[in-house]
């Protein structure tokens, strides 16, 4: 090798291009295929999260210190503002917790317990959403809270009105938060009305969200509450989830069309939180192990996403990163027109 | 001290490529990276070419979380046909020069879109392709911006 000064460096010198790159070229296919393989990348893959993490919060600063300068010079009057509303969803909130508890022992009674049940969420990590991914449709957070504290991967994150996502990849001190509107994300649902169960696809835009294997004749309509199925071993059952903004039926397709919005937003100075669940209680996350075989009434009127994923290959890559490991199992057989699954 | 140009401008290139913008601004973000890799190549080929772009580019795959490589192979490309290409293209007329970053990015952003396809990503779709087209417009005025500041040793 020669030594190479600055100005000298020229290619005929050493290592001819064409090698050298073919010498990365094979470095990045054998990076791409054993991090495709997964589980032999993933320590360097944490370790490549923390040394992100400073990155991500150097380019977190510029906005964080416009809020700080914001937060400083906020009006007296909006502060008191603040207080006041805050102080009035206190006390609605109040109303509603005064029943709670009433309404919680009728439950177990119904269910036929002796006792009441505590509630599903064991434990509660706030956590300071740090970056905010939305180039194109991708719709992920990073957030300032990872696996030293306990984060694990495939944890369900809530906000303060529902369901926002689940921990996708997790760093030492952040963790890559997959939004439920991100394209590649998939959440098992079910409507609140009336029980019917289906999967709700990220749209890839902020907030939306498509239910796309549902048949034209199911019954749902604008308006319609979404809470999570608790099937697909990531999220409990019955968290708000989204609400039904629009349904088409054309005689062309034997799907209708619906789309929804997200309950919880996002907002760049919002907290969220990662969710542990208790193990016991009948609303947990179903494991798709455990319900493999289980109760064949567990999807009614299900959807196409069985035959999806068993016929129709353009489906399963949606879901597959995710959640297909886990739903597929679950989804019993389909009453769904199997013809034309692809949305 | 054009290693230490070449390293702040990756790492400036890079901040830019990553920084949180609302997403209307996004959307026409040039693949600054991608510029500054190319601007580099062929004026240090041995220190900024191809190894450069193949670290820039497994920079963005960390930070965008895609697959490890991909960004890498793509960078990489580009910094070896930026390498082979040479001074060639630097001579040439803004509108050749243009055209020829067009042709350059639009095969990073290929790769990128094969490797998706491949790995059973969603890519951005269409989305993707806005800043290709603006990269290459933007191109005379960031090489000339570049030239000021670190003028090619020669």
């Amino acid at each position: 090798m020669n030594s190479l000064s600055a100005s000298r460096d020229r290619p005929q010198r050493g290592v001819a291009p064409e090698l050298r790159f073919l010498g990365y070229a094979l470095l990045a296919l054998g990076l791409m295929y054993l991090d495709q393989r997964g589980g032999v990348l993933d320590r360097v893959r944490y370790g490549f999260e923390a040394a992100a993490y400073p990155l991500r919060i150097a380019l977190q600063s510029p906005a964080a210190a416009w809020r700080w300068t914001q937060g400083i010079f906020e009006d007296r009057a909006v502060l008191q503002d603040e207080n006041r509303r805050l102080r009035e969803a206190l006390r609605a909130q109040q109303l509603l917790s005064m029943r709670r508890e009433s309404l919680e022992r009728e439950n177990a009674e119904l269910r036929g317990l002796r006792v009441k049940l505590p509630s599903v969420a064991e434990r509660w990590l706030p956590a300071q959403v740090i970056a905010h991914d939305s180039d194109g449709q991708r719709q992920r957070i990073v957030v300032d809270r990872g696996a030293r504290n306990g984060v694990f991967k495939g944890q369900a994150v809530v906000a303060g009105d529902g369901i926002i996502g689940q921990s996708l990849r997790v760093g030492p001190w952040s963790t890559e938060v997959i939004l439920l509107s991100d394209p590649e994300h998939g959440i098992p649902v079910q409507v609140a009305r009336n029980g019917l169960r289906t999967l709700a696809i990220g749209a890839g835009a902020a907030d939306a969200l498509t239910l796309p294997y549902l048949p034209m004749q199911s019954d749902i309509k604008v308006g319609d509450r979404l809470v999570s199925s608790g099937l697909g071993g990531v999220f409990p059952a019955g968290y708000p989830v989204a609400e039904v903004v629009e349904v088409r039926r054309d005689g062309n397709s034997p799907l209708a069309q619906v789309r929804a919005r997200a309950r919880a937003g996002i907002d760049r100075d919002r907290i969220v939180g990662f969710v542990w669940f208790d193990p016991s209680h009948p609303a947990k996350p179903v494991d798709p192990a455990a319900a493999e075989g289980g109760d064949p009434k567990a999807m009614p009127i299900s959807t196409a996403a069985a035959s999806g994923a068993s016929t129709a290959p353009t489906v399963a890559p949606i879901v597959a990163p995710i959640v297909a490991p886990t739903v597929a199992p679950t989804v019993a057989p389909t009453t769904a027109p199997a013809a034309r699954t692809a949305p | 001290m054009n290693r230490v140009r070449l390293t702040l401008t990756l790492i400036v290139a890079f901040l830019l490529q990553v920084a949180p913008l609302p997403a209307g601004l996004a959307l026409f973000r040039p693949p600054f990276l991608v510029l500054a890799v190319a601007w580099w190549s062929p004026v240090m080929p041995r220190l900024g070419g191809i190894g450069a772009g193949f670290l820039a580019g497994l920079a963005l795959d960390v930070v965008r979380g895609a697959v490890l490589g991909q960004h890498a192979l793509a960078t990489a490309l580009v910094a070896f046909i930026a390498v082979r290409q040479h001074l060639l293209v630097r001579h040439k007329p803004a509108l050749e020069q243009s055209l020829f970053m067009l042709a350059l990015l639009m095969l990073w952003q290929g790769v990128v879109w094969l490797i998706d396809l491949w790995t059973g990503q969603s890519g951005d779709g269409w989305r993707a392709w806005v800043p290709v087209v603006v990269g290459a417009v933007l191109w005379p005025v960031a090489a000339h911006v570049m030239d000021r500041f670190a003028p090619p040793s020669r």
